[in-house]
């Protein structure tokens, strides 16, 4: 019998292949996606939400709980100014968070927000955020960061308290404008 | 299923071939450069035991840790080291080695083939399989000991809060992916295109449907597999940050990613099984097999729904409800065509003129304890139920019942059944049976009570645990190491086997039926040199 020719089907099982090891990094993004339409994961939009949709519902009340920790290698000090707020839907308020540089060098930090629960993210409109960007602090520097929000009249009528929990990352080593020793800090 | 001829002329060639110039070079150079499917398929199933008697220990160690509550033995890091790399090395190093040491022997003898299609790469994925394990064993030894994360090294645990073994970790895990798929490649170019003329796709022995079912879920997940170890990798050395909240990651999203491997990998050891036991059951109950066809479909159906479950693994990550339902309503779909098999199996056995050798024995065992298995599984998928059983020794029980009473009964059987055909000399068939008796009597004292303790609240991967516990866990460690010694009886049965004992004839068993039946036994080196004429 003539050997058959394997080839041709070799080479479509090695595509395959190579297909589902680039499938498991297009879940990377895929699942961002996925979460921002779902809320998934409880991560709110890094972008600043504008107040045009913003009809105060005067009716309900909604329970904000605020919490703030540094991360484990974090030394910073960083805290909620209140713990808790009620709000109506819609209605713009401003909180501000604590932050602290207890040591001796110039430090970069992120925070990173996470709402709970996950499917209330979608409607917690972040106006204005200190997690937007990177937070700089010179050594024993002391920063009140404002958080502006408004919660979306749409949120479903289960949802009667939120959580927003705020881990603050240290990011020195990854930021370019902290590389040099004579950076001008530039931090509000 | 279907009848065969082989014509004495054939015969004539192939016993000209083996005393031909294809005689093997002798010692090391022989399995070293081998690419011959059985010499392949045994040193993947030797490589197999002596993994699971390396992992075996580890669970030794384990067990007499948890033997009393409080700390005797180990520390707490150690334990974890040898709960995590005795799950790696049962998954990659025993259980899926060991399903391909019997693809590589069976699957050309079952269609009629001379060898696997592509035999030098079959000879690659073999041995680089030692250096993996290798690997992953050193790391053991280095400072700050091997892995400990656990075997699905959940982020951010593998990331940030891992010793540095876990680069050599990412590695052997790359290399035992790598042979997997080198193997399913070669079991899935074998099926297509070496089929003898005749050996039309339904009349395929039901190992060859399941295991070509298995070689193309590898293909599909061994690849996410490896990207998932590669994220943590670069997660951890270079800072990457997929799995880091920090740059925008979720670690949420590594259980998504290895789950989405890890379901259908609990396929891929347990779809042969059903292939071996779907072989065993009808020899021994002298009948052909109930409901060929709806093995296929259900086989088949197994394996499609296997991409649509993984998020069951995930119900206390805080999903909503709507995905929690769905997960649950997939997960307990599968029941249906896996209730399909152990049916037929039943039936297959209805009115049989049913004898009991240790195969069948083992074979009859698996379908009763792996539906055991299989209906914990059910209450594990109910998702409110899971809240309370998940991370516990109910969960353990779970998945020992289908992985050691399952897909290890399975290859046990499989050894037994095939054995006087590899070796050409009957086992020992009171050992065989004493061995059978072990091991069911102590698997069951070794992991029933888990059911209970996990029930009870016990969590996994602690090496300590409440008082309440203890009674129960003296039992399971006696259970574990009565089972532990039994496995010295096989190891036993197999070397007497392979050095002498009653000469097997061409069929050995009276109901075996297939090609690989028709050989000689032992088998000649080279087997259907020219393709057997299938009918």
């Amino acid at each position: 019998m003539q050997a058959p020719d394997h080839l041709p089907l070799l080479r479509k099982l090695v595509i395959i292949t190579v297909l589902m090891f680039g499938f498991g990094f297009a879940l990377v993004p895929l699942y961002d996606v996925f979460c921002d339409l779902t809320g998934l994961n409880g991560k709110t939009s890094t972008m600043a939400a504008t107040a045009d949709r913003a009809i105060t519902d005067q009716q309900r009340t909604i329970t904000i709980e605020f919490l703030a920790r540094p991360d484990p290698k974090m030394p910073w000090r960083f805290e909620p100014e209140v713990r808790q707020i009620k709000v109506h839907p819609g209605e713009i308020k401003v909180v501000h968070y604590a932050a602290e540089n207890p040591t001796s060098a110039l430090m970069v930090a992120q925070a990173v927000p996470s709402v709970s629960p996950g499917q209330a993210a979608l409607y917690f409109n972040k106006m204005e955020c200190f997690c937007f960007q990177r937070q700089t602090l010179k050594a024993g520097e002391k920063l009140m960061m404002p958080l502006q929000f408004y919660v979306d009249p749409a949120l479903p009528a289960q949802f009667s308290t939120i959580t927003l929990s705020y881990t603050m990352y240290d990011v020195t080593q990854h930021s370019p404008a902290a590389t040099g020793a004579a950076v001008y800090q530039t931090g509000k | 299923m279907s009848t065969i001829s082989t014509d004495t002329h054939q015969h004539a060639g192939q016993h000209d071939a083996d005393h031909g110039h294809h005689h093997p070079p002798a010692g090391f150079k022989r399995w070293f450069y081998t690419t011959n499917h059985k010499d392949i398929g045994t040193l993947y199933l030797l490589f197999a035991l002596t993994m699971f008697f390396i992992g075996g220990l580890m669970a030794m160690v384990i067990r007499a840790e948890l033997f009393q509550p409080g700390l005797q033995l180990v520390q707490p890091d150690f334990f974890n080291q040898m709960t995590t790399v005795h799950g790696l090395i049962m998954v990659f190093g025993a259980v899926m080695p060991a399903f391909t040491g019997l693809a590589n022997w069976l699957i050309p003898m079952m269609i009629g083939a001379p060898d696997m299609a592509l035999p030098r790469m079959n000879n690659w994925s073999f041995w680089i399989l030692p250096f993996a394990f290798a690997i992953l064993l050193m790391s053991l030894f280095m400072e700050g000991g091997g892995p400990g994360f656990g075997w699905t090294f959940y982020a951010p645990l593998s990331t940030k809060y891992s010793g540095d073994s876990t680069a050599l970790f990412v590695f052997s895990v790359h290399i035992m992916g790598i042979s997997s798929i080198m193997g399913a490649i070669n079991v899935i170019v074998t099926i297509f295109n070496l089929r003898a003329p005749g050996m039309t796709w339904m009349k395929m022995p039901l190992f060859v449907w399941t295991w070509l079912i298995t070689a193309f879920l590898l293909i599909a997940v061994m690849p996410v597999l490896a990207g998932t170890v590669t994220m943590v990798l670069t997660d951890k050395y270079f800072g990457t940050s997929f799995f880091d909240a920090a740059g925008g990651g979720d670690p949420v999203l590594f259980q998504h990613i290895f789950w989405f491997f890890g379901h259908p990998e609990v396929y891929i050891m347990i779809l042969p099984a059903f292939g071996i036991v779907s072989s065993i059951v009808p020899t021994f109950a002298r009948k052909p097999l109930f409901g060929y066809a709806s093995m296929v479909y259900a086989t088949s159906s197994i394996a499609l729904l296997s991409f649509l479950v993984w998020a069951h693994h995930m119900f206390t990550t805080g999903m909503p409800v709507f995905a929690e339902l769905f997960f649950m309503y997939c997960t307990m779909l599968i029941a249906v065509p896996t209730g399909v098999k152990v049916f037929n199996w039943v039936a297959t056995m209805w009115r049989g003129a049913l004898t009991f050798e240790v195969p069948m024995m083992f074979a009859i065992a698996f379908i009763v304890l792996f539906t055991i298995g299989g209906f914990s599984g059910l209450m594990l998928a109910i998702t409110p139920a899971d809240f309370q059983y998940h991370d516990t020794y109910f969960v353990v029980a779970h998945f020992h019942y289908v992985l050691v009473t399952g897909a290890i009964f399975s290859i046990i059987a499989a050894a037994y059944y095939w054995l006087p055909k590899w070796t050409g000399h009957m086992y020992d068939e009171t050992l065989g049976q004493w061995h059978f008796w072990c091991s069911l009597i102590s698997v069951n004292l070794l992991f029933f009570p888990m059911h209970f303790v996990g029930l009870a609240g016990m969590p996994r991967r602690i090496p300590d645990y409440a008082l309440q516990f203890a009674d129960f866990n003296a039992l399971i460690s006696i259970g574990g190491f009565a089972f532990g010694l039994s496995q010295l009886l096989f190891l036993w049965v197999v070397v007497k086997c392979i050095n002498g004992g009653k000469p097997a004839t061409n069929q050995v068993w009276e109901g075996a039926e297939g090609l690989e039946w028709q050989l000689t036994s032992p088998p000649p080196y080279h087997s259907f040199t020219t393709p057997p004429d299938v009918k």
